[in-house]
């Protein structure tokens, strides 16, 4: 019952979409439709479930005073901030519970949802990756090193790649682009074909009910 | 006060800019709190979409306008909210319907589109005639694609020791991945340097203006 | 010790100035133009009167310096061919991209109009599930726009019901879900035109599907590419203002290389001898 019907589920669900893909009149083509749609309401679901999660890990944390616990109460609260803003006045384009908010947003200039999101959201996501710029060009310098032939065609390709996506001249930019088109691509491609390989192998695996760990354990 | 607030924003920008890059001298106090300041927001900001983007207009509204049209939605709702016993640990097994549900649609889709595109596709757009007449680098480059990708298809064949002849074509395929991992490389440090152009446009267009403003304020 | 903390506050601080003072101190170093990203101009340049298109903002603000300024280029050039332009978004986030590259681009277009010139959908989960219904039934996946209009009284989109009726497809992706979805559902499954735009990190991977097959008919993929739509758009903006800054970085970067591999060897020699 625990386990048996769900991997029933996902063979006959995994079956019904195949064939749909060769017979997709009725009632394949109905079905798999029907099936794309729940999943969509599904996955909206999932994304609560990591939400609340999220929330339960950090209210454990707290509660049991765990070390720098502090900092926890931080995204509690930014989190709880962000879900009153949003559904109290809604979002730029939607109302809220008390309705379109115009008089706060007239007071700070926009929505306090978009408003957190333009003044404090933006800056942290944009910085947070930002940061790696300081760190790549550390790294370049420390391990980017030629040690092998292998590594000495990693660092020319990197090299003429960079070079190309500069201003210094056509003659790089037509060089990396030569790079990117020919061997990057020769490349790329075997892993693209390999990788779809075994993206087709473990569905097989999880369809016929072979791979079995998204059960979890018991 | 709508202007405070503009400025406001500008500066609390600015403060949590520079307290993820207090992060390059060592971690700290004003790192973590924008860290999980961060972290929270994301979190709220996707629930908050999730209910406005998805579950009110593909369900509830649905079911509410019309239920005899779509009264199988239902199901979906039931299996979202089993999905959320994941919660209970004495509850989770509920959580495997719904998850298989999903895992089966993915693999199920995933299985045809992967064979389709990554597969199919991409192996017909590599049997292609390499000589082009006239067109010396692009009949070279054309004879490198084909080369690039059969060879590095053969050094992910793992079920034959790579020696020998194997072994040979595997290492030209390896040095084609290089290549490609090289040109990766590169990219990537192109992509961190736009993110810090973009950090650097906002300190020195928007921060620095509105400090000197505010400074020019203060004088007159 | 101290020598490697000094190396590292070097590194950084060069890495810093080398993106400050080319911003303010702008040098306008030439945009050579690339096939790829002429692709996608062609693409958009090349449909027919009043084509459907799909603009897909499949990122969020952590990539909106390589991505928003494509954005802002491609909504320009639709308007300027006159097409319909239909906003989703694969991430959450996207929806408030859309939103910031219209109020960019209504700068110049005060007229721009919701409704009649473009709609934004808004996000919807699944991905590339998703998409596969995009295809069989648009209106089902988009019962109503963002603000909760419903979709049947959007003059836009009457007689778009479902991939069929659309006419090409861009997505501005930073991972997955994006543009590799969209390639595979958009062109391979409902033959869509697809092209687009990538964050420089995953454009090498996204490359090989500009090919004979048409995949994807053409990639901007980064900053530069992003400084060369604009270009040929004629319309220049942060992505060609940042090129300089960019340029000397990535010879900063290259120094470093160099001055590594000088440095490593020089120890590799000191030590074998």
């Amino acid at each position: 019952m625990k386990r048996r019907i769900p991997l029933l589920i996902t063979f006959f669900v995994g079956i019904l979409v195949i064939l749909s893909e060769f017979i997709p009149h009725k009632p394949f083509g109905l079905l798999t439709s029907g099936l794309e749609d729940w999943f969509m309401i599904i996955a909206g679901f999932a994304i609560i479930l990591g939400n609340l999660n999220l929330l339960k890990m950090n209210a454990i944390k707290i509660k049991h005073k765990q070390e720098n616990w502090q900092y926890y109460v931080v995204a509690v609260s930014s989190f709880a901030i962000m879900i009153l803003a949003g559904f109290l006045w809604g979002t730029k384009d939607q109302a809220g519970l008390l309705g379109q908010g115009e008089a706060v947003a007239t007071f700070i200039g926009s929505k306090p949802f978009d408003w957190l999101f333009n003044n404090a959201y933006e800056h942290l996501a944009a910085t947070m990756f930002s940061i790696l710029a300081f760190f790549i060009a550390s790294a370049a310098y420390r391990s980017f090193v030629g040690r092998s032939p292998e590594s000495y065609l990693l660092l020319i390709a990197a090299i003429l790649v960079m070079l190309g996506n500069t201003g210094f001249g056509s003659i790089f930019s037509h060089i990396s682009a030569f790079i990117m088109k020919y061997p990057n691509t020769g490349g790329q491609r075997a892993i693209i074909i390999c990788a779809g390989l075994g993206v087709i192998g473990s569905s097989l695996r999880i369809i016929t009910g072979i791979e079995r760990s998204y059960l979890g354990g018991e | 006060m709508a202007g405070f607030m503009t400025v406001f924003g500008i500066w609390l920008g600015f403060f949590l800019t520079m307290a993820i890059y207090s992060f390059l001298y060592k971690d700290n106090p004003f790192y973590k709190v924008a860290e999980q300041i961060f972290i929270g927001l994301s979190a709220g900001y996707w629930f908050v979409y999730t209910i406005y983007n998805i579950l009110i207009p593909n369900l509830f509204n649905k079911l509410a306008e019309a239920p005899s049209k779509h009264y199988l939605l239902i199901i979906p709702g039931i299996l979202g909210l089993l999905m959320l016993t994941q919660l209970t640990p004495k509850s989770a097994w509920l959580s495997r319907y719904p998850i298989s549900l999903m895992i089966g649609t993915t693999a199920g889709i995933g299985m045809v589109r992967y064979l389709s595109s990554d597969v199919i596709k991409q192996a017909t757009a590599t049997m292609i005639n390499p000589f082009v007449a006239g067109d010396f680098w692009s009949t070279i480059g054309n004879l490198m694609l084909v080369t690039g990708t059969l060879t590095g298809i053969v050094y992910f064949f793992f079920s034959k020791k790579h020696e020998g002849v194997f072994g040979g074509v595997a290492k030209t395929g390896v040095y084609f991945l290089m290549i490609s991992f090289g040109a990766a490389f590169g990219y990537t440090a192109m992509a961190r340097i736009s993110l810090l152009i973009g950090r650097v446009m906002f300190l020195k267009d928007i921060w620095f203006v509105n400090l000197t403003e505010l400074i020019a304020k203060l004088f007159t | 010790m101290k020598k490697i903390e000094t190396t590292r506050w070097l590194l950084y601080v060069l890495i810093f100035l080398s993106v400050l003072l080319p911003l303010i101190f702008q040098i306008n170093l030439p945009i050579t133009e690339t096939k790829v990203a002429r692709g996608v101009y062609n693409l958009i340049e090349d449909a027919n009167e009043n084509a459907n298109v799909i603009i897909s903002f499949d990122y969020d603000p952590s990539s909106k310096p390589e991505l928003q300024p494509m954005a802002v280029s491609v909504i320009r050039h639709c308007l300027r061919r006159n097409y319909n332009m239909i906003f989703t978004a694969l991430w959450p986030m996207g929806v408030q991209m859309a939103s910031g590259a219209v109020e960019t681009v209504r700068k110049d277009n005060p007229h721009l109009e919701y409704g009649t010139q473009y709609v934004n959908l808004g996000y919807k989960a699944g991905g590339m599930v998703t998409l596969q219904k995009m295809g069989k039934d648009l209106r089902d996946v988009f019962p109503a726009d963002m603000s909760g209009t419903s979709i049947d009284s959007l003059a836009l989109l009457d007689g778009i019901n479902s991939l069929n009726d659309i006419d090409f497809i861009i997505s501005l992706s930073a991972g997955v879900p994006g543009i590799k979805e969209w390639i595979m559902v958009g062109h391979d499954k409902y033959g869509r035109s697809v092209a687009g735009g990538t964050t420089a990190v995953t454009a090498p991977n996204i490359l090989p599907y500009v090919n004979d097959q048409n995949q994807l008919s053409g990639l901007l993929g980064g900053l530069k590419a992003a400084a060369e739509y604009e270009k040929m758009t004629g319309a220049s903006g942060t992505a060609t203002a940042g090129m300089d800054a960019q340029s000397i970085a990535h010879l900063v970067i290259i120094i470093f290389v160099i001055l590594g591999n000088v440095r490593y060897h020089i120890n590799k020699k000191r030590g074998e001898e």
